[in-house]
C-alpha cells in the first residue's frame, strides 16, 4: 500500500514543497533577525512572502490537478482545510506587517513564516494516510 | 516608529499586534479542527469535539476583544484569556488523567503539546498584555 502511494507520487511532496518550507524558513530568520534589530518590515520580507505565495499557489495547483487526475488524498477534509489555510498565510502575513510598521511587524512576518512550514508538512501526511 | 504618550496604551499596537496574529492562528487551526471533527465524526468523542469547539470560539472572541482594544474590548480579552488559562490547564490535568474522557485530541490535551505548548503560553501572555496596557493614574 504504501509502496504503491509511492510510486503514483504525492503531488505535495515534491521539489516545490521543499523550495516552499526552505523559503519560509529563510524569511523566518530574516524577519526574526529583523525584529532584534528593531527593524520594520523591509521591502525583502515583503518580496520572500509573494515569492512564498506563489510556491504555495503552486502547490495548490499540483494538488488540484492530481486530484482532477483521479488521486485521493488519504484524509480530503483535512487535506483541503489545511491547502485553504496554507495560501491565506502569507497574504495574512502580509497584511497585518503593513500595519504594523515596528519591530512586531517583523516579528508577526517571523511567526507566520514559522508556523507554513508545519502547516506544508502536516499537508503532505493528510495526503499520504491511506486508511485500508 | 514614532512614540506617542498615551495614558492608556492600546492592545492593539505593537506586540499586541503578534499577540492578535497568534491568536488569529489558533482560531484558524482550531476552527477548521474543530469543524471537521464535529462534521465527520462527531459521535466518536462528543466531549473532546464540542471542546475544541469552544476553544475555537473562545480563541476568536480573544483575537477580537485585543483588536477592539477598547474598554469592552479589554474586558472581553480578560475573560476569554482567563478562561482560556483555566481551559487548557483543566483539561490538560484531565487528559492525563482520565484518557478515556478525551479519546482524541483537542488544542488543549496535555496542555497544547501538540500544539508547541502554545496554547498554554498564549492566555499568560494575554493576561500580561492586558496588565501591561492597563490605565496607569497618575
Amino acid at each position: 500500500m504504501t509502496v504503491a502511494a509511492a510510486a503514483t507520487g504525492s503531488p505535495v511532496d515534491g521539489l516545490l514543497a521543499t523550495a516552499s518550507i526552505v523559503l519560509s524558513l529563510l524569511i523566518a530568520v530574516w524577519s526574526l533577525v529583523s525584529a532584534a534589530r528593531n527593524r520594520p518590515p523591509d521591502r525583502w520580507q515583503l518580496i520572500g512572502l509573494g515569492m512564498l505565495e506563489l510556491a504555495l499557489l503552486g502547490l495548490a495547483v499540483l494538488a488540484l490537478v492530481a486530484v482532477g487526475g483521479g488521486d485521493q488524498p488519504g484524509e480530503p477534509g483535512a487535506f483541503f482545510g489545511y491547502l485553504v489555510t496554507l495560501v491565506c498565510l502569507p497574504p495574512l502575513a502580509a497584511v497585518l506587517a503593513r500595519m504594523e510598521p515596528t519591530r512586531w511587524g517583523s516579528a508577526i512576518v517571523g511567526a507566520v513564516c514559522l508556523v507554513t512550514p508545519v502547516v506544508v508538512v502536516r499537508l503532505q501526511q493528510t495526503w499520504e494516510v491511506l486508511g485500508g | 516608529m514614532v512614540e506617542t504618550a498615551t495614558p492608556r496604551r492600546s492592545t492593539n499596537r505593537g506586540p499586541g499586534r503578534l499577540l492578535i496574529a497568534v491568536y488569529i492562528l489558533f482560531a484558524i487551526a482550531a476552527t477548521s479542527r474543530a469543524l471537521l471533527q464535529i462534521v465527520t465524526k462527531f459521535g466518536e468523542a462528543p466531549v473532546a469535539y464540542a471542546l475544541s469547539a469552544v476553544a475555537a470560539l473562545i480563541y476568536i472572541v480573544a483575537a477580537i476583544g485585543l483588536a477592539r482594544a477598547g474598554h469592552a474590548g479589554r474586558r472581553l480579552a480578560l475573560i476569554c484569556c482567563s478562561v482560556e488559562l483555566v481551559g487548557v490547564v483543566v483539561v490538560g490535568i484531565l487528559s492525563l488523567a482520565d484518557k478515556a474522557l478525551f479519546p482524541d485530541e483537542t488544542v488543549w490535551s496535555q496542555f497544547g503539546s501538540g500544539y508547541g505548548y502554545i496554547p498554554l503560553l498564549l492566555p499568560l501572555l494575554g493576561l500580561f498584555w492586558l496588565w501591561r496596557t492597563r490605565a496607569t493614574p497618575r
